[in-house]
């Protein structure tokens, strides 16, 4: 049989002597497999073929070494006008995988590395999986993060495979099962070693490869029945109302809709068309929108850190420092694969960070051997042994500008010529730090957030005298640990805290007029905020809270009862009592009345916030009004479904904030004066 | 000396830098670290501190008696653990208590031949993780269970089974007793103290100066090979735990006989540790040496191995150090520093009786006349193995690595180093302390004496695989 091998732009179709027909997916002009209304077009005419040839059966594969397929072509999806433009692209998506679920053969689909979103819809639409055990496999539909939901069909097909509660799992958290997950979870039909991939799928065509199926999984399936099902999706809701809004994060709310009105048995043509509407609707709406933007950013970022001169990233690395930024920061990088060594005095300090690292890793590598390599990696070197052979070295110690010099001091003879020297300061100018440097071109600030392992943004702060080249190599090697990196300009605080502490200073004043913490952190938290700014300013700690504020100039305002609360040693979180009292380093929250109306705390912090943004867009901290979204949504946790502080000031209208910000200042002082910035917007 | 610096054999072997980890005290139970762990924290300490990186290079080579039953060939666990990557190829030697050092010498033969230009060598011993065994019995019986096809035969061969089956064996307690002469270690140490007639009490006070001298070199920060160890649960290792500052004669007095009870004189006080602990030295050609402006911290000399009764193994050293020295005409007086490891006082004590003895040197040795006495002052300056412990597949390691940091600390040039090897051997390893020693010059000559040429007859000698250049100027013994 004549497959016809040059008539596709984007798949293949290979038959062998066994009848078995294989058929690969290799987007042209791609590295990787994002399924484009193109790709998806071309499979129809692809499928007829395949209906023509009549093979034994069909194995669906990719031709890709990265893996099957990431899904959808994001802006391909973030491009479409309306809402019956998404419909439309949806349902050609469903038919098309429609009519490779009713291929009259047997089908396999034959997966390694990432399978998500669009793609493992289209590998549910085979009859059957096979997945390689290879670390790299990862499964799961996470549309949800993008303010939708699958819209291929996948909503339906997974729930009908797996049973409502583990399909709405995936779904709902987006989160990505390895191999092994989607095996047990029936997800898969078989897990294997990429060298037997081929051999396996053509198995999985065979009449005898019956499923098997576990019975917790047969149970799974049953509850997909009716009566369970409506029972089940009531259930689901109030627990995602407990996590989520259903204003600010509507497609949740919307996949357990879904479930509640799908009915077993007939009716599948009807569930089609509901999650297709569905997802037509989302798509459109301001969250999605969003949520797109702030994925786009992320990718932005990424590409920030392809270094541009093609060197290698950096694979040794020294930190000076110990203490909760450094270490952990240094045990971030042991775990991405760095080799690390940490300098201290303190060999106390090191132990403790090895305890901790040894956590980190164990959690995050689980094999016995991953976690023995990585502590491998993570070096306790008193001596300061490893700075000559780093390719970055990271001076996290207390920020002690004396203290910081000395060390640069006895550091910078030893370091290679190609090294760069970072400084972890969150208040020293780096203009001062670098004097005294007989390079000081390498030198640079990498401003690191707390918790290191939870916030993904780096700011790399370059000041007058940092080189192009320090700055690229810091830019790849964040990236190069799977963080963001973010170019500011050195200045006081870079940009997070710059917007950030004038909103917690604030935060903090309307503590002092009297108003409950927990009052103040629910209304931010209404708004979007991932931890309230009281409760954040207790865990960043208070001292360095003041540190950072003294450091911002005057114009900051600093409470009166933040220093008084440092003077007394109340510095939070790490001792015990804040503006809140901590039991076992958890906050004791009162229960609160219902909020009061008319929102007036949610406007004096969030516009401290934005006017700070503006200022800083104005002196030109960062490029762009992206960079700055970006910035804080990846290091402070902004509201994502807004978009960034510039996102919701866009959103919102920037005239109309101004004079909200002007009512403030005639009400509460000069610290709400609108930024000249405004008039720009 | 005729090939010095060149490609061809011979070539002059140089000690570049070493770490070693603190001794842990076994407890009855195992230790934090198996013995690659130990190696492990040793080498990744030496090797961050080298302007080359890991897999640069040519070969690790490591002493062990007893690996885990996870780590068979342990130097190439290390290696991959530490870096050097697949292509760096490693072995593990095994020669009892002289692996550490049969770890050095190979690896010296490696660089003198000009196979390699860069060595990780040393030894790890992890001697508290020694396996429990099963008894051969109970072993016939599992496997006769395993081929049994019936319910009926199953039970008839597990009716088999007694109580003493299920006494564990010591890998321990086999390897320290010898297979030829069916003695205990402990027991060759009962006979050296019969025959050479030491009396307990001369045993006690060596041992007591042991742990004094080790105390000592704590306090003054002598010991600076050493770096701390830190276990995954945030424990910190950072001091030699078989030190007791409290040890005096009547403590060690009321101890009772170990191993010939109830008339016998060696004691847990005046023997050897049982410990867990790794070094790791790093071995150069000169060429690496300068390639690298690598710092010097020795050059290895010469390295001889004997053989003598196993019930007399404690004079292993004397059998080892003496043809090095006779070779080359020098005197007890012209080295400047000695190690002789610490496996029972009596056994050190035995071997400085012998080596000053003239019936001894005619009847075993070969020689006419007896070597001088060795002065006290220079052997084991900072304590040994009684006070240390004595891992059994590090020792050999660690003498080399602090007798050149003696060398280097009081700036003196030759140093032996010696242990007794159970099955009846003894090895010993010359070393040129940094002082005098200009690597700069390819063939790194002694300054003071310059290379002299009639040291090539050593070529000539198997034993004496890797002869650098150390002076015959140095004067008869």
């Amino acid at each position: 049989m004549n497959a016809g091998r040059d008539a596709f732009r984007h798949w293949r179709l290979d038959p062998d002597p066994g009848g078995i027909l294989w058929l690969s997916l290799d987007r042209a002009d791609s590295s990787s497999n994002t399924l484009s209304v193109d790709v998806l077009a071309e499979l129809g005419r692809v499928l007829a073929q395949v209906v023509r040839l009549r093979p034994r059966g069909l194995v669906l594969r990719s031709a890709k070494p990265d893996g099957f397929s990431p899904g959808a072509d994001i802006g391909e999806f973030a491009r479409l006008a309306g809402a019956a433009e998404a419909l439309a692209h949806c349902q050609l998506g469903q038919a098309l995988f429609t009519a490779l679920a009713q291929l009259p053969m047997p089908t396999v689909a034959m997966i390694h590395g990432p399978c998500l979103g669009g793609g493992l819809e289209l590998a549910l639409a085979c009859r059957r999986r096979v997945a390689s055990d290879a670390p790299g496999t990862r499964l799961g539909l996470p549309e949800v993060r993008l303010g939708i939901h699958p819209g291929f069909g996948g909503s339906v097909r997974l729930t009908d495979l797996l049973g409502p509660a583990p399909a709405l799992d995936l779904m709902l958290s987006g989160r990505q099962l390895s191999a092994r997950a989607a095996l047990r979870m029936g997800l898969v039909d078989a897990v294997v070693p990429e060298r037997q991939l081929a051999r396996a799928a053509a198995a999985l065509l065979g009449p005898e490869a019956r499923p098997r199926r576990t019975l917790a999984q047969r149970a799974h399936r049953l509850l997909g029945h009716w009566p369970a099902r409506p029972i089940l999706a009531g259930w689901l809701r109030r627990r995602v109302a407990r996590s989520v809004d259903p204003v600010h994060y509507p497609a949740p709310f919307a996949l357990v809709a879904l479930l509640a009105a799908g009915r077993s048995g007939g009716g599948t043509a009807d569930r089609f068309l509901a999650e297709a509407r569905s997802v037509a609707q989302l798509g459109t709406g301001s969250t999605a929108r969003s949520l797109v933007r702030v994925f786009q950013l992320q990718e932005r970022l990424k590409g920030l850190a392809l270094d541009r001169h093609g060197a290698p990233a950096p694979r040794c690395v020294h930190v000076a420092g110990a203490g909760a930024l450094g270490g952990v920061f240094a045990a971030w990088c042991a775990l991405q694969g760095r080799l690390v060594t940490v300098q201290d005095p303190d060999p106390e300090r090191l132990a403790s960070l090895l305890a901790r690292a040894g956590e980190l890793f164990r959690r995050q590598l689980k094999d016995p051997r991953e976690v023995r390599a990585a502590m491998d990696r993570l070096l306790p070197d008193p001596d300061g042994a490893g700075a000559g052979r780093a390719d970055l070295v990271l001076e996290a110690i207390g920020e002690d500008l004396e203290a910081k010099r000395t060390l640069y001091r006895a550091l910078e003879p030893r370091l290679r010529p190609e090294a760069v020297l970072a400084s972890a300061t969150a208040t020293l100018p780096l203009e001062r730090l670098a004097d005294g440097l007989a390079r000081p071109e390498r030198f640079l600030g990498l401003r690191i957030f707390q918790p290191v392992a939870g916030t993904r943004l780096v700011e790399v702060a370059a000041w007058s005298g940092t080189g192009r080249d320090a700055a690229d190599r810091a830019a790849a090697f964040v990236g190069a640990i799977r963080r963001l990196p973010l170019p500011v300009r050195a200045g006081p605080g870079g940009l997070v805290h710059r917007v950030l502490v004038p909103y917690l200073m604030e935060a903090l004043l309307l503590v002092g007029e009297g108003v409950a913490p927990a009052e103040i952190d629910r209304a931010a938290e209404a708004f979007g905020m991932p931890v309230g700014p009281v409760l954040l300013a207790d865990s960043m700690g208070l001292d360095t809270c003041l540190a950072l504020a003294r450091g911002l100039g005057p114009a900051c305002g600093i409470p009166a009862i933040l220093e008084a609360l440092v003077a007394a040693g109340h510095l939070g979180r790490a001792s015990g009592q804040g503006c809140y009292r901590f039991q076992a380093g958890r906050p004791v929250r009162p229960r609160l009345p219902a909020p009061r109306p008319g929102g007036g705390l949610e406007q004096r912090l969030l516009l401290r916030m934005l006017n700070a943004a503006v200022a800083c867009l104005r002196t030109r901290v960062v490029a762009d009004e992206d960079l700055l979204d970006a910035g804080l949504v990846f290091g402070a946790g902004f509201a994502p479904f807004r978009g960034g502080p510039m996102g919701h000031i866009r959103q919102e209208g920037p005239g109309r904030q101004e004079q909200l910000l002007a009512a403030l200042a005639d009400q509460h002082g000069p610290r709400f004066t609108p930024d000249p910035g405004w008039g720009a917007l | 000396m005729a090939a010095a610096g060149g490609a061809g054999p011979g070539r002059p072997v140089y000690f570049v830098d070493g770490c070693r980890t603190p001794f842990l005290k076994a407890r009855g139970m195992p230790g934090p670290f198996r013995a690659a762990d130990l190696a492990v924290a040793a080498g990744r300490a030496l090797l961050a501190r080298q302007p080359f990186p890991p897999e640069l290079l040519d070969e690790v080579v490591l002493g062990c008696i007893m690996p885990g039953p996870d780590e068979a060939n342990l130097a190439r666990i290390v290696a991959m653990r530490l870096g050097c990557g697949p292509r760096v190829p490693a072995w593990t030697v095994q020669r009892n208590c002289g692996s550490g050092l049969q770890a050095l010498h190979s690896a010296a033969q490696a660089i003198a031949c000009g196979r390699s230009e860069l060595v990780l060598a040393g030894g790890t011993e992890a001697m508290s993780r020694a396996p429990l065994l099963l008894g051969d019995e109970l072993v016939e019986l599992l496997a006769e269970l395993a081929r049994a096809r019936s319910l009926g035969t199953r039970l008839r061969v597990l009716a088999r089974l007694r109580p003493r089956h299920l006494v564990p064996v010591s890998s321990l307690q086999r390897g320290l007793r010898d297979p030829i002469c069916g003695l205990g270690m402990g027991q060759t140490a009962e006979g050296l103290a019969s025959s050479f007639g030491i009396s307990r009490v001369r045993m006690d006070a060596f041992a007591v100066e042991s742990h004094r001298r080790l105390a000592e070199a704590e306090d003054l920060g002598h010991l600076e090979e050493r770096v701390p160890l830190f276990g995954p649960d945030g424990a910190r290792y950072d001091r030699d735990e078989g030190l007791r500052r409290d040890t005096d004669l009547a403590g060690l007095a009321r101890l009772r006989p170990a191993f010939e009870p109830p008339h016998g004189v060696i004691t847990a006080g005046n023997s050897a540790q049982i410990s867990d602990g790794a070094a790791c030295l790093l071995m150069a050609s000169g060429a690496a040496v300068r390639r690298h402006g690598l710092p010097v911290l020795g050059r290895m000399e010469a390295c001889h191995w004997a053989g003598l009764e196993p019930e007399r193994m404690g004079l292993g050293p004397v059998h080892a150090m003496a043809p090095i020295l006779a070779r080359r005409g020098l005197g007890s007086a012209d080295v400047d520093a000695w190690e002789i490891n610490e496996a029972f006082a009596v056994q050190v004590l035995a071997c400085l009786d012998a080596w000053q003895s003239p019936e001894y040197a005619r009847a075993h040795l070969g020689l006419d006349a007896p070597f001088q006495a060795i002065d006290p002052g220079r052997l084991n300056v900072d304590g040994g193995g009684l006070a240390l412990g004595h891992p059994v597949g590090c020792s050999g390691a660690r003498i080399v690595l602090h007798l050149l940091q003696v060398l280097r600390r009081r700036r003196a040039r030759l140093g032996m180093a010696a242990l007794c090897i159970g099955g009846g051997q003894g090895g010993a390893m010359l070393v040129h302390g940094a002082e005098g020693l200009d690597p700069e010059e390819p063939g790194g000559a002694d300054g003071a004496g310059g290379a002299d040429g009639a040291d090539g007859a050593d070529g000539a000698d198997g034993a004496d695989g890797v002869d650098g250049g150390a002076g015959r100027d140095r004067g008869a013994r």
